[in-house]
């Protein structure tokens, strides 16, 4: 009965315990406008002339210095990082997730672009592996959309060997009686058949090519499902891919369809638009 | 003899095993379908009478009901509550899952923890597992609907797109940032605030009721983040200290279930700018605890989260909003624990002197 009464009492006593406020560095808003204290007594009406669009407001004062690493700018720029990543290293069995922003640091370059130096951790999805890049990213400010320039290095990236396995799978395709297909990479309900998996990976590489060359300050793209990708013949030595996929824009929220041909050879990849 | 009492024996337990089974059927690592998550709430209704009740309060465009689950220990008198949606956006499925997940979490937990069992003495939850019930209903047609976000509404003449963007329909900054006048964009606005009727049925129900709310919990996916108000970079909630403090502290909740980080902060410094959103609007009503919960992943899968990462999330979400109301209530009721707390010891120090030797 005691026993209870003190377990009871301590639940409570946490529960009436002033709340630990732990305060992390990350809080401090180093690249917000400044703002008044107090929330709008009404709400605006319409009747506002200009409507500001995901590609203004808000980024009318864009972040240079040293950046917050939870914050949209850098966190933008780490994103290209890993769509670079998948297309040098990506493959059936290579798989990158950003993980984490560590910092970040942009400054204007005259009046050509930002550029942004990143310290991240990234996630090899397969093998279950983190590892720290260092990364520059470019975004040239022109009048049309140029893709970023990226240069990453992260030294134990290519430590766990997947050589052996994707040369299976290299042959395996290579030799395929019927050329394979799948379509709704993953399905509805998230699920990838697991012969189907590589495909997805090579979906993901596919599509990380027109992402990196689409990505801006305002974008951040994930691949949102490869809607149909099909093997065509293999042409000298390489395995040629017909892939569909649907892109996802975070800032924008619009979905994509992309058609991309990925030539892929045992240990290089490339892709080009199609049509 | 023995044969007949094993045989009662086993019809027993077939019976008594066919009932668990019946209770428990409900798979909440699988994404349901629209009926099947209807039948679910009458399901709740049934099995916790007094402490459940469906409350329907809306239409969505294609003529269907709104509903919540009504939770709480029913002392009759007015009381302070809680509010959580679900599925304002259609493609977040992993978000109803999350609301489901909810109330059976706390329905369960309840009759043994005198900590919820207090919570829900002192306040009501109100769970609305779909909004969009139309735009749920679409996602789940084919594989051409999967990704579709907005309400079914259909856009206004001379437009030929449909729907609205729910959460940049409300009444807070309305049409001001984060949102299009292309009634065919992902964040089409409206032709004005609260046009479309999910909104109006949010509007209506919590405009009478606000001084009531102590929380306003709004579910989406994906991005692993809790996003504070406001959506203008411009206008800063008087109460932004306190909303940061305790979205950290959810934040470290979530982390030490499963280690997954969720970053904290206001939706134009972590994401993006916008206006019209429900988190926002409910802010601007005086509720001081509101977030938009922004759920798993970080784009490997995105919105198509597979089921096996289901359960995880909803335990790391549940630890992450249960901090948050924790506090609210605790803000609210810290009286009346207190005054509990000292009466604890004084008979804890009373059995102590008088029973050294039970401990």
């Amino acid at each position: 009965m005691a026993l209870r009464i003190i377990v009871i009492l301590a639940a409570l006593m946490g529960v009436t315990g002033s709340p630990t406020t732990t305060v992390r560095p990350e809080t401090s808003s180093v690249d917000t406008a400044a703002h008044p204290n107090s929330i709008p007594e009404t709400a605006e009406e319409t009747g506002q002339n200009e409507v500001f669009s995901e590609e203004e407001g808000a980024e009318d004062v864009m972040a240079t210095g040293e950046l917050n690493p939870n914050h949209y700018p850098a966190q933008r720029a780490a994103k290209v990082v890993q769509h670079y990543l998948t297309t040098r290293y990506g493959s059936p069995y290579r798989l990158f997730g950003l993980q984490r922003v560590h910092s970040g640091n942009a400054e204007d370059v005259g009046d050509s672009g930002r550029k942004y130096q990143l310290e991240i951790a990234v996630h090899e999805i397969i093998s279950n592996t983190t590892q720290k890049c260092s990364a520059e990213v470019f975004f040239p400010h022109g009048q049309k959309q140029e893709s970023p320039q990226v240069q990453a290095s992260c030294e134990e990236l290519l430590n766990i060997s997947t050589k052996a396995q994707e040369e299976a799978l290299y042959q395996q395709y290579k030799m395929n009686q019927t050329l394979i297909s799948a379509q709704n990479l993953p399905d509805s309900h998230g699920h990838i058949e697991p012969d189907t998996k590589p495909l997805w990976h090579l979906g993901i590489v596919a599509s990380s090519f027109i992402m990196l060359k689409e990505s801006n300050e305002n974008t951040l793209y994930n691949m949102a499902q490869v809607a149909n990708i099909t093997q065509l013949a293999t042409e000298n030595d390489q395995l040629k891919f017909d892939c569909h996929t649907l892109l996802h824009d975070m800032v924008s929220q619009v979905n994509t369809h992309n058609y991309e041909l990925l030539d892929a050879l045992e240990n290089g990849r490339k892709s080009k638009l199609f049509p | 003899m023995l044969n007949s009492v094993g045989l009662s024996f086993m019809l027993l337990l077939s019976a008594v095993g066919a009932a668990i089974v019946e209770r428990v059927g409900y798979d909440y690592s699988k994404y349901h379908p629209m009926p099947e998550i209807t039948s679910w709430m009458t399901q709740m209704e049934k099995d916790y009478p007094g402490v459940v009740s469906i409350v329907d309060y809306g239409k969505s465009y294609e003529g269907r009901t709104i509903s919540l689950l009504k939770i709480g220990l029913n002392t009759g008198e007015k009381k302070k509550a809680i509010w959580m949606d679900c599925g304002i956006h259609a493609r977040e499925w992993i978000a109803p899952a999350f609301c489901q997940y909810f109330v059976s979490q706390i329905l369960q937990s309840y009759k043994t923890d005198t900590i919820m069992e207090q919570m829900m003495k002192d306040m009501d939850f109100y769970v609305t597992p779909v909004l969009n019930v139309d735009g749920y209903i679409y996602s789940w047609k084919d594989n051409t609907t999967r990704l579709w976000r907005k309400n079914r509404s259909p856009g206004p003449p001379g437009c030929d797109c449909y729907g609205t963007d729910l959460n940049r329909n409300f009444e807070a900054n309305w049409g001001t940032i984060g949102v299009s006048f292309d009634c065919c964009s992902q964040t089409y606005c409206g032709t004005k605030p609260k046009s479309e009727p999910e909104t109006q049925s949010v509007m209506n129900f919590l405009a009478s009721r606000k001084d009531d709310f102590l929380c306003f919990l709004t579910i989406h996916s994906y991005s692993q983040l809790l996003l504070i108000p406001f959506g203008h970079p411009d206008f800063t909630a008087t109460n932004y200290d306190e909303l940061m403090t305790v979205g950290l502290g959810a934040s470290d909740a979530i982390r030490k279930v499963h280690g997954m980080e969720y970053a904290v902060g206001t939706s134009p410094a972590i994401l993006y700018p916008n206006s019209g959103s429900s988190r926002d609007w409910a802010r601007m009503q005086g509720i001081p605890l509101s977030y938009t919960f922004e759920l798993r992943d970080n784009g490997t899968f995105g919105f198509e989260l597979p089921e096996d990462q289901i359960k995880p999330t909803c335990e790391e979400a549940y630890s992450g909003a249960l901090h948050i109301i924790t506090y609210a209530h605790d803000k609210t009721f810290n009286g009346a624990v207190v005054t509990a707390a000292a009466t604890l010891w004084t008979v804890l120090l009373a059995v102590g002197v008088t029973g050294a030797n039970l401990i």
